[in-house]
């Protein structure tokens, strides 16, 4: 009689256990598998990033031997910088990261400034015809850029620059001055300064401020993330750009980075020097990446709020 | 009130003023452009020319977009009218060429393919065949990249949106190749495509036994899914990180009520984040939709849009013969069908997609 509630007792315990095993077998399961996962899809987005920097320090008949076997193609050996000094003896590197670098720079900044005033008119300023600007770049945002670099090749080929000549192909500046104004950058102002309460201006105001004074000691000290966030979504834009370069630019003195590989790997296929090349842009990218990754994200985040 | 008169003028002057630089620019280099393309599409323009500039009307439209269809039917004996097979017993068709050749209502074009169905065959004839294969690749490429890519940034958003350790440098990874230039990446991964000594190959050919060997990027058959691999590889961290907010940005409190109602982990994603991931969703489709119908880069340094025009898309074949053959009146008819293609599917699918969000 006293042995039966005892043996319950010990199987309800039992039980008890049992489940706590299962679940925690389930759990680890799904552990293994997400990860099993996370680590798999982590492997594929690496893997040619990775082959590429390997590959850019050995001699070209050791990357060919070592893609026999697949490990060998990750594993540094017969470590060399020969591949980047042909780099630099083929071609003017060093000038290609200049322009390059320039024509972010110069383009970012100079946007940064334009975009921000005409959204700071739209948005804090009252006149007439604002509502026309406003739809009027809401309608350009549209316009992708590949629907207008024909016509804008012939336009751009007609138009004088400041030192009297005619004509902007293969310059930099043909790779900037188009790019400076930009509906989309104007857009993600716009939505920031609207939403800066209005008791900040008006007090401006009431000291004898001008709204440019307003817009200067007011709106941009206190809108550094919209700032940021415009700054590195057109510096990622402009650092990739190919399509326009392609079309501007013929000779290497105002080539950027992207057209003076391809072009590089047009002449001569010597796979050692292209991936030397290839690291070489993307190396100091991935490390300003990996430096301020929080303002990448934050961008990328900015960019998808009210598409 | 004080706001006098002068202080009104004084901020319309303000205002026009701040706005003159990027007014100017966006005039200059988009609006200007645009038109530009719209008139000149009208015209024979060339880059460099001894020949005036003509008004062609529609002419470059119907080149790019005339089609014509003919029906073939298979050759009959002569003698008894029977049909004429080959040796498998397939019917015999009289050649094309041998039909378009000499016969001056199909002058001026050429093959696009053939298909037999229900006994006969049709040829069907296109003014410019490439850019018709352009329009189809290019559609293609958004059909599937557009699914692939958002569904890929959504398993990956879920992964490291999950409280793991080490989800941050997950995170990262998948999002370093978006800050890298795609004309780079896209020489790089034809290095990986080479189909004897390139990476991908020396992989699928360990782990299948060296049975699963794709030509990648130079077969016609598989060289669009390459370079859809490819972009889909370079620009998946993108959504990943919009997803991501959007996951982040669903209140924890629907889920513990959830969880009280005893829904499982499947439920709850079916029941709370897939609703609540709607607006987010309808921002990655659009956009991907736009970036996608862009396709041009890869192209460009991978394949020149072939082999036999098998990854040719509109943006390409606009700068193929705009740029490099210097037909401003042609490629400016090209970029002018591919904006109002474009902006339509936008419009179409902001319609659809917008009206659906708020019936919800």
């Amino acid at each position: 009689m006293s042995a039966l509630p005892a043996n319950a007792l010990e199987a309800s315990y039992l039980q008890e256990r049992r489940r706590q095993l299962r679940q925690r077998l389930r759990r680890n399961i799904t552990l293994t598998i997400d990860y099993g996962i996370m680590i798999g899809l982590a492997i594929f987005f690496l893997f040619p990033i990775v082959f590429m920097v390997v590959s850019s320090f050995k001699p070209e008949k050791a990357i060919f031997d070592d893609l026999k076997t697949i490990t060998w193609a990750f594993i540094p050996r017969d470590v060399t910088l020969e591949n980047f000094t042909s780099v630099f003896r083929r071609v003017p590197f060093g000038q290609f990261m200049f322009n390059s670098t320039f024509i972010v720079l110069a383009t970012v900044s100079a946007g940064l400034i334009v975009n921000s005033m005409i959204a700071f008119a739209l948005a804090r300023l009252r006149w007439k015809g604002k509502i026309i600007v406003l739809s009027l770049i809401i309608a350009l945002s549209i316009v992708p850029l590949d629907a207008i670099v024909v016509p804008l090749l012939v336009l751009v080929n007609e138009f004088p620059w400041i030192d009297g000549s005619i004509g902007w192909l293969d310059t930099l500046h043909v790779q900037i001055v188009p790019f400076i104004a930009d509906a989309f950058s104007i857009f993600l102002f716009y939505q920031f300064f609207i939403g800066i309460p209005r008791d900040f201006d008006e007090a401006a105001y009431i000291d004898g401020g001008s709204p440019f004074a307003v817009y200067r000691r007011i709106i941009v000290p206190l809108s550094r993330p919209v700032f940021a966030t415009v700054a590195i979504l057109q510096a990622l834009f402009l650092w990739s750009s190919y399509l326009w370069p392609l079309m501007a630019t013929r000779g290497e003195a105002s080539r950027p980075l992207t057209v003076g590989i391809t072009s590089f790997y047009g002449q001569d296929v010597k796979w050692a020097q292209i991936l030397a090349f290839a690291s070489m842009i993307t190396i100091p990218v991935l490390i300003l990446f990996l430096l301020f990754q929080k303002w990448f994200v934050q961008s990328v985040v900015a960019s998808g709020l009210k598409g | 009130m004080k706001t006098s008169q002068y202080s009104n003028r004084h901020e319309t002057i303000y205002a026009w003023l701040m706005s003159a630089p990027a007014l100017i620019g966006l005039f200059v280099f988009v609006a200007l452009p645009l038109l530009g393309g719209i008139y000149w599409s009208f015209t024979n323009k060339r880059l460099i020319s001894p020949l005036p500039t003509e008004y062609i009307g529609l002419q470059n439209y119907w080149n790019l977009l005339g089609v014509q269809v003919i029906r073939l039917d298979p050759e009959t004996d002569a003698a008894t009218g029977q049909v004429q097979t080959d040796l498998d017993g397939n019917p015999v068709y009289p050649r094309t060429r041998a039909i378009v050749r000499g016969n001056p209502a199909y002058a001026g074009f050429r093959l696009w393919f053939t298909k037999d169905v229900l006994g006969n065959r049709y040829v069907v004839l296109a003014r410019d065949p490439t850019f018709l294969r352009a329009l189809v690749n290019t559609f293609v490429f958004v059909l599937v990249i557009v699914p692939g890519q958002g569904g890929l940034a959504l398993i990956m958003a879920l992964l490291v949106n999950q409280r793991l350790r080490g989800r941050y440098v997950f995170r990262t990874i998948y999002f370093s190749p978006v800050v890298t230039s795609m004309a780079v990446l896209a020489i790089v991964w034809t290095f990986l495509y080479n189909p004897d000594q390139g990476l991908i190959n020396r992989f699928l050919g360990a782990i299948s036994f060296g049975s699963i060997k794709p030509a990648w990027l130079v077969s016609a058959d598989s060289a669009l899914l390459a370079i859809i691999i490819l972009s889909a590889w370079q620009a998946a961290g993108f959504q990943m990180i919009i997803f991501l907010a959007g996951l982040q940005g669903i209140p924890q409190a629907l889920y513990e009520a959830a969880q009280i109602d005893g829904g499982n982990t499947w439920q709850q994603f079916r029941h709370v984040t897939i609703p609540q991931l709607r607006n987010t969703t309808v921002f990655v489709i659009i956009s991907t939709t736009i970036l996608a119908f862009r396709l041009f880069t890869q192209v460009d340094v991978m394949t020149k849009g072939g082999p036999q025009d098998a990854t040719v898309t509109v943006v390409f074949h606009a700068v193929d013969t705009g740029f490099r053959q210097q037909k401003i009146g042609y490629g400016s008819a090209v970029t002018v069908l591919f904006f109002i293609i474009v902006v339509s599917i936008a419009l179409i699918q902001r319609a659809l997609l917008k009206s659906d969000v708020e019936v919800e």
